[in-house]
C-alpha cells in the first residue's frame, strides 16, 4: 500500500466503497432475477430455470450477456438525446442511496446526518426518469406509461413521507445510522406497526412492481415506459428497478427492522452485515411473492388506496406519534 | 366510518390468505416434468400416427390389403399396395405408407379396419427438415419393431 500513501485515505476509501457498491447494484439485480424466476416457478408448482448451470444459477448472467450483445435500437422519430439520457437517469440515482445505507456499524460509506433525506430525494429522480423515457419514446404506450408513473409516484410518495415521518419523531435524528442505533433495544415495528405496513405497500407502488405494476402493464401497453429500448438500454431500467427494490428495503430495514442489530455475530462491526443482508432479503422474498400472489389493480382503485386509505391513516399516525412523543 | 373499518379489515384478512395460498403452493412439490431427461406414459387415448399391429401369432401384419383404409380417409393419405407371392396364389403387402403430413388424425381407418390392422402410435416427439420425414413406411416400423 506504499504507492498509495500520497492519496488522502478519504479518497481511498470511497473509491473502494464505490467499486464495492457498483458492484453489489449488479450482483443484486443477478442475484433477484434469479429468485424472482425461481420463486415464480415454484409458486406455480414448476421448476423455474434448469438449464444453465447446476439449477439454473448461471440464466441470469447468460441473459445479461445478451443483452450487452443486443444492438440498441433508436427508433427514427424519437427525441434522440432524451432517449438516450432516460436510462442512464434511470441507473445513476439508484447507486447513490447505497452510500448512505448502514450495511452494519462500520460498513457504512458515509454517514450524511441528512441520510433518510438524500435516499428520499434520490429515488425521487427514478421517476423523472421514466417520465423522460415515455415522453421521448413518442410512442402512445410509452407515453402512457410514463403518465401513470407520475400520478402513481405522487400519490405514494406522501405516504412514504408520513410513515418515515412517524420514526423520525421518535428518533430526532435523519442519519441512517442514528435511526439503527435508536432501535438498540426495541425494533420500530412493534411501536410503529401500522406506518410499516403503509411503507411497505406504499415502496410496492413506489418501485412499480405489481400489482402495481401499471406503468408497464404489459396487457395494456405493451411494456409501458421502456417499450422502444432494445440492448442494454432495457437493461439499465432493470437494474434500476431491482436496485430501487433494494434500496426501499433496505430503508424499511432500517427504519422499522432494527438495521444490523440481531444477534451478536464474531466480528460484530463488520460481520453484522448479515443481520442487515438477511432482513433485506426477508423483504425482497415478500415483494416478490406479492408480485405473485395478486393480480394488477386497475388505475382508480390505486388512486383510491393511496387517497383514501394510505394517506389519511399515515397522517393519524403520524399525528398520534408527535402527541405521545411530546408527553 | 363503519364502511371504512369493514374495508381495511377485510381487504387486508384476504391479502394474507392470498400470500398463504402462494406459500403454501411454493413448498409444495413441483407437478411439472423436465421433459428431455424425464418422461411421462402417454395416455393411451393419445393419437400419434398409425401403425400396423403385429398379429399375436405370427408377428407379421394381420392386413388383409382390403384397402378399406386408403379408401376410407378423407385426406387420401394412405397407400396401399401388394404384389403377388412367390406362389402366385395369395397377396403380400408390399407397401403400406401413410403421409402423416396430410393426416387429421380422424380415427376413420383404425375403426373401419375389418381386421383391426392398425393402430394409433403413440410417438409424440416428431421433428423433421423435410416432408418427406413423415411419409411414414409403415411395414418398415413392423419390422423395426420386432
Ligand atoms: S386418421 Fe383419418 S386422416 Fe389420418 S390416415 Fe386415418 S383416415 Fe386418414
Ligand atoms: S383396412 Fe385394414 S386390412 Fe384393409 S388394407 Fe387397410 S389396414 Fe389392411
Amino acid at each position: 500500500m506504499e504507492m498509495f500513501n500520497f492519496l488522502p485515505p478519504e479518497l481511498i476509501r470511497m473509491i473502494i466503497f464505490v467499486a464495492l457498491l457498483i458492484g453489489l447494484v449488479f450482483l443484486n439485480a443477478l442475484v433477484m432475477v434469479y429468485l424472482e424466476r425461481k420463486i415464480a416457478g415454484h409458486i406455480q408448482r414448476r421448476l423455474g430455470p434448469m438449464e444453465v448451470g447446476p439449477h439454473g444459477i448461471f440464466q441470469t448472467l447468460i441473459d445479461g450477456i445478451k443483452l450487452i450483445g443486443k444492438q440498441l435500437i433508436i427508433p427514427r422519430d424519437v427525441n434522440r438525446p432524451l432517449f438516450r439520457l432516460a436510462p442512464l437517469l434511470a441507473f445513476t440515482p439508484v447507486v447513490l442511496p447505497f452510500v448512505v445505507i448502514p450495511f452494519s456499524q462500520k460498513i457504512q460509506a458515509r454517514d450524511l446526518n441528512l441520510g433518510l433525506v438524500f435516499i428520499i430525494a434520490m429515488s425521487a429522480i427514478n421517476v423523472l426518469a421514466i417520465f423522460v423515457a415515455g415522453w421521448s419514446s413518442n410512442n402512445k404506450y410509452s407515453l402512457f406509461g410514463a403518465m401513470r408513473s407520475v400520478a402513481q409516484n405522487i400519490a405514494f410518495e406522501i405516504p412514504i413521507l408520513l410513515s418515515v415521518l412517524s420514526v423520525v419523531l421518535m428518533t430526532n435524528t435523519f442519519s441512517m445510522q442514528g435511526i439503527v442505533t435508536a432501535q438498540s433495544n426495541i425494533w420500530f415495528i412493534i411501536v410503529q406497526p401500522v406506518a410499516f405496513l403503509i411503507y411497505f405497500i406504499a415502496c410496492i407502488a413506489e418501485t412499480n412492481r405489481a400489482p402495481f405494476d401499471l406503468p408497464e402493464a404489459e396487457s395494456e401497453l405493451t411494456a409501458g415506459f421502456h417499450t422502444e429500448y432494445s440492448g442494454m438500454g432495457f437493461g439499465l431500467f432493470f437494474l434500476g428497478e431491482y436496485g430501487n427494490m433494494f434500496v426501499v428495503c433496505s430503508i424499511a430495514t432500517v427504519l422499522f427492522l432494527g438495521g444490523w442489530h440481531g444477534f451478536t455475530l464474531p466480528f460484530n462491526d463488520y460481520g453484522a452485515i448479515i443481520w442487515f443482508m438477511f432482513k433485506v432479503y426477508f423483504l425482497l422474498f415478500l415483494m416478490i411473492q406479492i408480485r405473485w400472489t395478486y393480480p394488477r389493480v386497475r388505475f382508480d382503485q390505486l388512486m383510491n388506496l393511496a387517497w383514501k386509505y394510505l394517506i389519511p391513516i399515515s397522517l393519524v399516525n403520524v399525528l398520534i406519534t408527535a402527541v405521545i412523543v411530546k408527553l | 366510518m363503519k364502511q371504512y373499518v369493514n374495508n381495511i379489515y377485510f381487504g387486508l384478512k384476504s391479502l394474507v390468505v392470498g400470500l398463504v395460498v402462494t406459500f403454501k403452493a411454493m413448498i409444495q412439490p413441483v407437478v411439472t416434468v423436465q421433459y428431455p431427461r424425464e418422461e411421462i406414459d402417454i395416455t393411451p387415448n393419445y393419437r400419434g400416427h398409425i401403425e400396423l399391429v403385429p398379429n399375436p401369432e405370427t408377428g407379421e401384419s394381420s392386413c388383409i390389403i382390403c384397402g378399406m383404409c386408403a379408401k376410407e380417409c378423407p385426406s387420401e393419405c394412405i397407400t396401399v399396395k401388394s404384389e403377388k407371392s412367390g406362389d402366385g396364389k395369395t397377396k403380400v403387402l408390399s407397401l403400406f405408407v401413410q403421409d402423416f403430413t396430410k393426416c387429421s388424425l380422424c380415427g376413420l381407418c383404425v375403426e373401419n379396419c375389418p381386421k383391426g390392422a392398425i393402430q394409433f402410435s403413440d410417438e409424440y416427439d416428431l421433428a423433421g427438415f423435410t416432408k418427406e420425414m413423415f411419409h411414414f413406411d409403415l411395414i418398415k416400423r413392423l419390422k423395426e419393431r420386432q
